[in-house]
């Protein structure tokens, strides 16, 4: 199950885990991103909390967490090559991994076809 | 007005261009009332340079300058010698006049210092990093204290109480609507290591504690080796801060790197900056490679020009108030640019062998001074150790002690009385500065102002 | 290669396009320099000290053991070395410098000459009061300037820069607040704020949330009305605000913030606009920092030392930091401690007095103007950006009607399917031998470009610029894309990989064999 929210966060999820990265849509607005702060591993987080840091030459964003639950899994590939987040945003440039503490949250969010009509309004 | 240059026929012309008929026409969106139609009163009329220069002279007249009496003034500022070359460069109209460099390709100049600048703070200092400046050592140490919250995320702060008590009052002053709590140690005099407090640092210091804050050499004067220190403070998971104020003595000792530091801050106005009368001062700010992305300030980095030239940029700046706002490390938005370039063109004509020697003529001169005082009865040097400056005890209160000497013409320290108001213990105390600008015949004329004031 | 009537090629070349690379790398006057630790020796040093030797050692047994690596260079190469440097830099005293929201401004010499006079510069800060009475003098005259101009009965002087007297300003609000009996919790800043309005009203440990801003840029009053409440604390405007327009409703705004118990805060920023000629305290501001670096002359060299007194109302000026200066029968006395006096005093912001140096050129400056040459000041910083805009505003895209105030501010809708950004168009601007305009500030207008072009600029200069700009805005929206992507074509570099900077930091210089014994 492939979700999005408004601040251009995707979430995929499998079971209990949800994976997080920023969308292709993102990524392009940040422009060349330099540096990714990540959660610390088995961190609680609510919905909406602060997740982690995204910074290009001049922009810096939080990335937020878009549903509750703890953060099980970081991808480290990212602290080593940032670069990811622009080349691959959608597969090899994820940036956490969450087990959900209330799998109902994820009905909040938008689905595919709803972020896409979403993106046109922007 | 000899700053202005327009005429009435060019501002005439320009207000039709405009489409307005008077200037006041501009300010329309002004409050009635709010619009000044005549000079603000109670304030002169506009003078000539010749006019200017006298009332200027007159009342820089009325000062006692550093240079013209026996001086012996430290803590926290500095009389050293500042080479010609150095005010002749940094008057340079591109330096002076020139803005921050957020255009590197007509900027190069000011960012390729700015690098040279970071890489002699961080080789003096013993660090990996350093920022292109603070506004001054009290600014920067405080910065440290937030810059360690953020790294440890624990809020305890652990003040020597060698440090200088103006930077403890900044200090306790930017703290105060946080949840940091700062722990100050009580000045004392005690014979051999004024201000030395080791014993009681280690009893404060616990697993809460973000950092600890020593100052090397002292308030008073005192040099010590930290490295013990510095193992027990990581042993809690806590930052070792070092501040000096007298950026010379790093010529000579070992440096805050060495002993284990994790962050070194102080005032740089020594080299290749005046008195001023307190500023505008240099603060160094240095730390470890692994913490670069939690320290305040301006930063330059190396890159390359789309051609593959070498060249220079600000950079991280994503740290900074104008991308994170609310977010940034610091409200700070400027540096002391042009004291660093002093400092800079300072140090390159230096270089390490005159570094080392100036620091070495600089101790020379404090152990001449204080053999000297030594023999003058009234007067006992507290410190075993030191390196510019040193703390003497009188047999009476020190604040008017320097007062009489004022009336000699000798500038004799800065009384402890002036500084710990509140310490009565410290009144009779005065700590004594010499540099490579102390003559023999200056220590002479101190000795005898002391033997006849204190007699 | 076709030439214009300016004698520039049309298309611009690449370097050494036409000729072959020199064996140097210099380009004529276009110097190459090394890094100082590329070229000296840590042996060599051009500063003759004493050969005085230690007899005796009180270190304490703490004497350095390890090298610190520093080079040295004799007199002329360091002289050569900065005076190279120098040439590579964009300077006011080379051009118009119109840096919107910095006022760039010439700066005088004399106030440098003044700064350096023994009486100012060669003086303690901790010597004995009887020993500094004209230091202290300077300080109190200084002061009464910036109260009468400002007519506001207090100044602090003690602040380092703009941001700091910001800092200064909201801790005063702060203190007021809590011996009132609440701090309270949210400052209100506009989106169009300079970003250290946020971060200093963070640090004092407030929440930040927006004023609505009205279509036509300015504060939405009635909107702020329904906001202010007994959580604010105070706003922070500043005025002319950072679209370079007065806000009109300005008494009515400070009239319901004080109304709500809160305080207005001014951004002094801007105050060249107003400087003689509007008195801040008649508009209901309690508390302002004034940048002396940009009102009153001092220089910015290349980022600092800036200067940032702060005035205070009646109601703030109790709690203003230490030291201050104060007259009485015999002489001038410097407050430096919290004493019985000035218990309410929220603490010290810096180790000693404030910038001196500063203080001295700032005076300077005020006295050489006078009254009536600062209110001409203001009129001529007013007509000078009015003068650019109504120039501009056929070709370049100005989102807000005018009259401006000190600095006119165009949008990026010009450019609009030229391929061109507003970073091309500034990188442009190089090339024609100006410093760009402020670009992408404030955020509220899409790629803006703030000009500031103050009142020491001449019509003959803005003559020229305005040529320029309107060349470059011609040739974008005629298909000239070229000239502004490889933009800069005539600087001593081409644009820099700032990306490349971030993501691989390399921050201090490090010697080829450190680099090699580290891999």
């Amino acid at each position: 199950m492939l979700k999005f929210t408004k601040d251009h966060e995707w979430i995929a999820v499998d079971g209990d885990i949800a994976t997080i990265g920023i969308t292709n849509f993102a990524q392009k607005a940040l422009g060349d991103v330099v540096f990714i702060e990540l959660p610390p591993i088995g961190k609680a987080l609510a919905a909406h909390a602060d997740a982690a840091v995204v910074e290009s030459v001049k922009a810096a964003s939080d990335v937020y967490a878009p549903v509750s639950g703890t953060v099980t899994e970081t991808n480290e590939a990212l602290v080593a090559d940032s670069s990811l987040v622009n080349s691959a945003p959608h597969t090899t440039g994820w940036f956490f991994k969450l087990k959900l503490s209330d799998p109902k949250e994820l009905n909040s969010l938008m689905d595919q076809a709803a972020y896409d009509s979403y993106l046109k309004t922007l | 007005m000899r700053y202005l240059p327009h005429t009435a026929p060019d501002r005439q012309a320009m207000l039709a261009t405009i489409g307005a008929t008077a200037i006041d026409d501009l300010f329309v969106d002004v409050p009635d009332g709010a619009l000044g139609t005549q000079p603000i009163a109670g304030l002169g009329h506009h003078m000539s340079e010749m006019e200017v220069e006298r009332t200027l002279a007159a009342m820089a007249n009325k000062n006692t300058t550093a240079s013209s009496v026996p001086f012996f003034i430290g803590c926290g500022a500095y009389k050293h010698h500042v080479p010609a070359s150095v005010d002749h460069l940094i008057q340079r109209g591109e330096f002076l006049t020139s803005y921050t460099p957020y255009q590197p390709e007509i900027a190069q100049g000011t960012l390729q210092y700015m690098f040279e600048f970071q890489t002699q703070v961080a080789r003096l200092t013993g660090m990996d990093v350093a920022n292109a400046s603070m506004y001054d050592g009290s600014t920067a140490c405080t910065e440290a204290i937030f810059m360690a919250r953020r790294i440890t995320k624990r809020g305890k702060a652990i003040l020597s109480s060698g440090v200088h008590p103006h930077y403890v009052a900044v200090a306790k002053t930017l703290t105060q609507f946080t949840d940091d709590v700062l722990l100050c140690g009580e000045p004392h005099v005690m014979p051999g290591a004024p201000g030395h407090d080791m014993d009681w640092i280690l009893n404060q210091l616990d697993t809460d504690t973000s950092c600890v804050i020593v100052q090397n050499p002292n308030l008073f004067g005192h040099v010590a080796d930290l490295s013990e220190l510095a193992k027990a403070v990581h042993a809690k998971g806590a930052l070792l801060i070092v501040v000096f104020t007298e950026v010379v003595s790093l010529g000579l000792l070992k440096s805050p790197g060495e002993m284990g530091a994790d962050i070194v801050v102080g005032e740089g106005q020594s080299i290749g900056n005046g008195l001023n009368f307190g500023g505008p001062y240099l603060g160094l700010f240095a730390t470890r490679d692994k913490y670069v992305r939690q320290m305040p300030g301006r930063l330059c980095g190396e890159t390359l020009d789309a051609h593959g030239k070498r060249g220079f940029v600000l950079t991280l700046s994503t740290r900074e108030q104008h991308i994170r706002r609310e977010k940034a490390t610091s409200n700070i938005c400027t540096n002391s640019g042009l004291c660093a370039l002093a400092f800079t063109v300072h140090m390159s004509l230096l270089g390490e062998a005159g570094v080392r020697r100036l620091a070495e003529i600089n101790h020379a001169r404090a152990v001449s001074t204080a053999e000297r005082l030594q023999k003058v009865a009234g007067i006992t040097i507290v410190n075993s150790a030191f390196f510019n400056e040193f703390t003497i005890q009188l047999n009476t209160p020190s604040r008017q002690v320097v007062h009489d000497l004022a009336k000699h013409n000798v500038l004799a320290g800065v009384s402890l009385e002036r500084l710990y108001p509140k310490h009565k213990a410290l009144e009779n105390a005065l700590v004594v500065a010499a540099t490579e600008t102390t003559t023999d015949e200056h220590i002479e004329a101190l000795a005898d102002a002391f033997s006849k004031v204190l007699a | 290669m076709s030439m214009n009537t300016h004698g520039r090629p049309t298309q611009p070349v690449a370097a050494n396009a036409d000729g072959a690379a020199s064996f140097s790398g210099n380009r004529g006057l276009d110097l190459q320099e090394p890094l100082i630790f590329e070229l000296g020796s840590n042996t060599r040093t051009g500063v003759d000290l004493s050969d005085e030797k230690i007899t005796k050692s009180y270190l304490g047994g703490l004497e350095r053991t390890q090298p610190i690596n520093l080079p040295g260079l004799s007199e002329p190469e360091v002289v050569r070395h900065f005076t190279r440097l120098s040439r590579k830099n964009y300077a006011i005293d080379m051009g118009i410098f119109a840096l919107g929201s910095c006022t760039m401004k010439h700066n005088p010499r004399l106030n440098e000459k003044m700064a350096r006079l023994p009486g100012f510069g060669d003086i303690h800060p901790l010597q004995p009061q009887s020993s500094v009475q004209g230091a202290l003098q300077l300080m109190h005259t200084l002061a009464h300037w910036l109260t009468t101009l400002t007519g506001m009965p207090a100044v602090a002087m003690s602040p380092k820069a703009g941001a700091h007297g910001e800092l200064c300003g909201l801790m005063a609000i702060r203190a007021a607040l809590v011996a009132r009996g609440n701090a309270r919790q949210v400052v209100l800043c506009p989106e169009s704020a300079h970003g250290t309005n946020p971060a200093t009203a963070a640090f004092c440990g407030y929440r930040v949330e927006d004023i609505p801003a009205n279509a036509k840029g300015r504060v939405d009053l009635e909107a702020l009305k329904a906001r202010l409440g007994p959580d604010v604390a105070a706003i922070m405007l500043t005025n002319p605000n950072t679209c370079g327009m007065f806000e009109p409703d300005i008494k009515a705004i400070a009239d319901a913030v004080h109304a709500a118990g809160a305080f207005f805060y001014c951004d002094g920023a801007n105050y060249n606009a107003l400087v003689g000629k509007v008195r801040p305290g008649d508009l209901g501001v309690d508390a302002m920092h004034i940048n002396l670096h940009k009102t009153f002359s001092t220089p910015h060299g290349g980022g600092g030392p800036g200067s940032g007194p702060v005035v205070f109302s009646e109601a703030l000026a109790p709690f203003a930091p230490i030291p201050t200066v104060i007259k009485n029968a015999d002489g001038y006395h410097l407050i430096e401690e919290e004493n019985a006096e000035s218990q309410t005093t929220f603490g010290r912001m810096v180790a000693f007095h404030g910038q001196m140096g500063m203080f001295v050129r700032a005076l300077t400056y005020m006295m050489s103007h006078g009254a009536d040459g600062l209110m001409q000041v203001a009129e001529d910083a007013v007509l000078n950006a009015n003068y650019i805009l109504a120039s501009l505003k056929d070709v370049m895209t100005a989102p807000y009607e005018g009259p401006c105030m000190h600095e006119a501010l165009f949008d990026d809708s010009f450019l609009k399917g030229t391929g061109v950004t507003t970073l091309d168009f500034a990188k442009g601007m190089i090339d024609e031998g100006f410093h760009p305009m402020t670009m992408y500030f404030p955020l509220v207008v899409h790629g803006a470009m703030l000009i500031e072009p103050t009142e020491t600029e001449s019509k003959a200069t803005l003559d020229q610029f305005i040529h320029s700009l309107r060349g470059l805005a011609k040739a974008a929206v005629d298909g000239d894309a070229n000239r502004f992507t490889g933009a800069p074509y005539f600087a001593p570099l081409a644009r820099l990989d700032e990306t490349r900077a971030a993501r691989q930091p390399i921050l201090s210089y490090k010697e080829p064999e450190m680099l090699q014994a580290a891999e």
